[in-house]
């Protein structure tokens, strides 16, 4: 697809979004060529910047009728290069689309735009009483279009589960612009196919998200938050497989391991216990009876499970401090290389020792610092590899070494991806977890919603 | 013009400093010029990326390139908040620097830097003849006025609400000063800064009060040169090491404790930018560093060096409330926000804060200038919640920031005081003394 084919068609997009909505230079381009996840970027012909949803509908109609590439960018914080666009292809930028349409507190739901951005709107719905539970690390930015696109994931998924929980329903445009609903304000519903559904993780392949419907719930009364040090994984991953056998839900369960204790203790002089093995985080919330006897069992179990020291907060400033040292994990670990490559592979919990064990393996085997820190409650791990792109003899076993560290999740009955996505990153590693008969079925399926294939082309399978 | 090979190459000598941005995005969350126009060129994230494609010729237009990275607050809020740790202020002074180098300044700016700032006695004189000079502005003359900090072009231009130069500016008011340390031992450098000198005297006139109140020697000479905060964010460094040069020839070999300004601005700069970004002689660097040290904000002086736990609240109490902007180069550059606060209180104000308070209020030096459009929009923003505080004043700890609130209030027409933190807290200690007569304050300035 020629970049001259796309600026050929600026003035059509400009009489739908308006000439300031369309960006034609070679800066602007560039500027909408990446996105977070460590890859070259690529020059889109043109990006157009909706601001109604009439509109929204009708650039998606015009991309289709000349079959240019159409890629939708909400905050471009994706890992997987879900909105590195086609060469010469339009990006569709929806933060234009801004708008939350309503919160409904006696149904308990909400209405909003897909640029939306995820913790203005989680703001909003605590102001009126309500909780929007999906926390991704990114929501101060993240559009809840792209939370949707990626099913995205957070600290809370244990126990509050992640964005597919939280849609009801859905308007979107199809290629031809036409709006397609499916879904609905209630909580139970079963018209039609459950298109929002598929709709989950499809990474701007399949439709254009529009208007979505999202489902809120009550604000826990109480949370108590708390620390645990283990000398060794194995101890704390048995800890978080205990803590769930006793029938007890973490809204959040947090494992650090010795790596990134040291940097994060380096980075911030939180006192860390530098030389332990790992570290739980772990906060139970609800009603404040229910807190305090599961917070009294967790701690028991803790203690039970070998850990060698556990700090319960007593208060909001000691909460924060743990939770200070979760949030300063990523930053810390970014801090020590130029080029820091986030993986999220995502086992079943009680093979987390076996994973960590594999990593160690791994590092050492090519020769890479190797952090690991993430969602121990639900197998949800971040390895993170510092490195330096620009280096490109480690470059290659950095490459090397995440298809491993794919390898070994799958082994272990693991998953690619627990929250980022597929994108361009894993879209060759697809076919191993689910198969030739699966690609062609989603193959199938994407041919049938989108017969140009403009939608995202070579993200996922597609 | 030099080609654009070696416009590249000059920029990859930042190749280092750009590799560190992992791209993650979170700068949108913070910057206000993003959150005005929701642009990827005008965050961080986008211009260090369309640095990195020009350092690696993947684009053409290094002009574009130039507009963009000048297009920017450097108001330094996506730095304290990148999880990175990118040093982007750092590398956006040295981007302009390579450039400016490369496209030349402007004549404008050349004018100015060159012809006005570094001749502070020329620099002083004209604006001495301030009100003759109000009335005869063109456009252009904006531009090369606004291009200093001290943009002394009254409510002529445009449709904007400007303080007009003052009458009598700070050195006819107070004139030069050495006086030997009082009853706190302690001896200061004062250096107002131009906006102060000429558009905010009774600032200065409020510090000199202070110190006298609290026996603080001071030390302030004449002609003092501009900190060059507006020339360094131009590129054009051979003009700001000059202008330390200068104020080195004035301050280095003199006896003070610190040395005090009442402009975040002039304290970063002289503190961090000095000491960092002077290109001259290595014998200077010594004193640099030295000096950098040595200087505080005034709030901060005030604060820790003065006042002690039982000296609060001061002044008898009043029914002002008061609200406090951050200035950027006080919380993001020098990580103050206790002392103001505390000042205020000490003043017998009573403190209520506003929404956002650490958000830039739009000013950016000369990017009021050059975008005055989202300048004001920015600023705006900054007017509502200023309002939305319900306070009867707001005090911020930086001239520049005066003049911007003074602007975007007066618009509103709210009846609301513009003030700095030490105007209010020499005020307090004004009352100290109706109530308490043997608290010994002089009389004032
Ligand atoms: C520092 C950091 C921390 C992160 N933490 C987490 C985390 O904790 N959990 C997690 O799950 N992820 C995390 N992420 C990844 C990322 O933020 C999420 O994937 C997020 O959902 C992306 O949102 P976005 O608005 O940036 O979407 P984008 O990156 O702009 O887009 C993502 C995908 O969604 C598609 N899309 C966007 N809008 C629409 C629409 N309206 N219609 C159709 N398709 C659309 C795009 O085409 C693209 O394929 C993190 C990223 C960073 C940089
Ligand atoms: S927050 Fe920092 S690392 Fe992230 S994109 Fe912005 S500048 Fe780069
Ligand atoms: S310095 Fe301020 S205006 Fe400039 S990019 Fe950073 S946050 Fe935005």
């Amino acid at each position: 697809m020629s970049t001259k084919q796309a600026s050929a068609l600026a003035g059509k997009f400009s009489e739908i979004v308006g000439k300031d909505n369309v960006m034609t230079s070679e800066n602007d381009r560039y500027a909408y060529s990446y996105d977070s996840a460590v890859l070259d970027p690529v020059m889109p012909g043109l990006v157009v910047r909706p601001t109604s949803s009439e509109a929204l509908g009708r650039v998606v109609a015009l991309c289709n009728e000349h079959g240019l590439p159409l890629t939708v960018r909400g905050a471009g914080t994706n890992l997987s290069g879900g909105t590195i666009p086609l060469p010469g292809g339009v990006v569709v930028l929806t933060n234009g689309l801004t708008r939350i349409l309503e919160i409904n507190e006696e149904d308990l739901y909400a209405i909003v735009e897909p640029g939306v951005v995820t913790a203005s709107f989680a703001q909003e719905v605590a102001r009126r009483g309500l909780f929007y539970p999906p926390d991704p690390g990114s929501q101060t930015v993240s559009t809840i279009g792209g939370n949707v696109a990626e099913n995205a994931g957070g600290l809370r998924g244990l126990k509050y589960g992640v964005t597919k929980d939280y849609v009801m329903g859905m308007e979107f445009w199809d290629v031809d612009g036409r709006l397609i609903k499916s879904g609905s304000r209630t909580v139970k519903g079963v018209t039609g196919y459950n298109l929002h559904g598929l709709m989950v993780a499809s990474e701007g392949t399949l439709a254009v998200f529009d208007k979505i419907i999202l489902k809120l719930v009550p604000p826990p009364q109480a949370a108590k938050s708390m620390l645990a040090v283990f000398d060794s994984i194995a101890a704390a991953s048995e800890t978080v497989a205990a803590i769930i056998a006793a029938k007890i839900v973490p809204a959040t369960l947090e494992m650090m391991d010795n790596f990134t204790i040291r940097t994060v203790d380096n980075f911030r002089h939180a006192g860390l216990p530098i030389d332990a093995a790992a570290l739980l985080l772990i906060e139970v919330d609800g009603h404040p009876g229910q807190v305090a006897d599961e917070a009294g069992v967790v701690e028991r179990i803790c203690r039970e499970h070998r850990a060698r020291e556990v700090k319960v907060a007593g208060d909001a400033a000691e909460r924060n401090t743990i939770w200070q040292a979760r949030r300063d994990a990523l930053p810390a670990l970014a801090n020590l290389k130029p080029t820091c490559v986030l993986e999220d592979a995502t086992v079943p919990r009680s093979k987390i020792p076996a994973m960590i064990a594999a990593l160690d393996e791994i590092s050492k085997k090519f020769q890479l610092t190797i952090g690991t820190f993430g969602h121990a409650g639900d197998g949800n791990l971040h390895p993170t590899i510092l490195t330096d792109k620009r280096d490109k003899k480690e470059w290659l076993r950095v490459e090397k070494a995440i298809e491993e560290i794919f390898n070994q999740a799958l082994a272990l009955g693991g998953t690619l991806s627990g929250e980022h996505g597929i994108g361009l990153a894993k879209a060759g590693f697809l076919i191993k977890e689910t198969g030739r008969a699966t690609l062609d079925f989603s193959a199938r399926l994407k041919k049938a919603l989108d017969p140009k294939n403009i939608l995202n082309a070579g993200k996922m399978a597609a | 013009m030099a080609d654009i090979k070696k416009l590249a190459e000059m920029l990859k000598k930042l190749d280092d400093k750009l590799v560190s941005c992992m791209r993650c995005g979170m700068c949108q969350a913070v910057c206000p010029l993003f959150k005005e126009t929701g642009r990827e060129t005008d965050v961080t994230r986008g211009k260090l990326a369309l640095l990195n494609g020009l350092a690696e010729q993947m684009l053409k237009d290094a002009k574009g390139v130039n507009e963009i990275v000048n297009r920017c607050l450097l108001c330094g809020t996506c730095q304290v908040n990148c999880p990175s740790g990118v040093q982007i202020v750092d590398i956006f002074l040295e981007a302009r620097a390579i450039l400016t180098g490369y496209f030349g300044l402007s004549p404008v700016k050349k004018a100015i830097f060159r012809g006005m700032l570094a001749n502070p006695r020329f620099f002083n004189l004209l604006t001495t003849m301030g009100s003759t000079f109000q009335g005869v502005f063109t456009k252009k003359a904006d531009e090369l006025l606004g291009s200093s900090c001290a943009r002394f072009n009254a409510p002529v231009v445009a449709d904007r609400h400007f303080n007009s130069l003052a009458t009598r500016p700070l050195r006819k008011t107070v004139g030069a000063l050495d006086t030997p340390a009082g009853e706190s031992g302690l001896r200061v450098a004062f250096f107002p800064g131009c906006v102060v000198d000429k558009m905010y005297p009774q600032v200065g006139e409020a510090a000199i009060a202070i110190f006298k109140h609290h026996g603080v020697g001071v030390y302030l000479p004449e002609n003092q040169a501009c900190c060059g905060i507006p020339v360094l964010t131009s590129g054009d460094r051979p003009t700001f090491d000059q202008l330390i040069e200068m104020n080195l020839a004035l301050f280095a070999d003199r006896e003070f404790d610190y040395l005090v300004t009442p402009c975040a601005s002039c304290t970063a700069t002289i503190k961090e930018l000095w000491p960092h970004y002077y290109g001259g002689e290595r014998a200077n660097l010594e004193k640099l560093a030295l000096l950098g040290k040595k200087t505080l904000d005034i709030t901060e002086f005030i604060a820790d060096h003065l006042l002690s736990a039982e000296d609060q609240p001061a002044a008898q109490p009043t029914t002002e409330t008061v609200t406090y902007h951050d200035p950027c180069h006080l919380k993001n550059s020098l990580g103050i926000t206790r002392q103001p606060r505390q000042l205020i209180a000490a003043a017998g104000r009573t403190l209520v804060e506003m929404n956002e308070a650490g958000k830039c209020c739009g000013c950016g030096g000369s990017f009021n200038v050059a975008h005055y459009e989202i300048s004001k929009k920015i600023g705006t923003a900054k007017a509502d919640n200023i309002i939305a505080s319900g306070a009867a004043t707001v005090a911020t700890s930086c001239p520049a920031c005066m003049m911007q609130m003074t602007d975007m209030l007066s618009r509103r027409n709210k009846g609301l005081r513009v003030r700095h933190v030490i105007e209010l807290y020499a005020e307090g200690l004004h009352r100290e003394l109706v109530v308490k007569p043997q608290g010994g304050l002089p009389e004032r300035a």
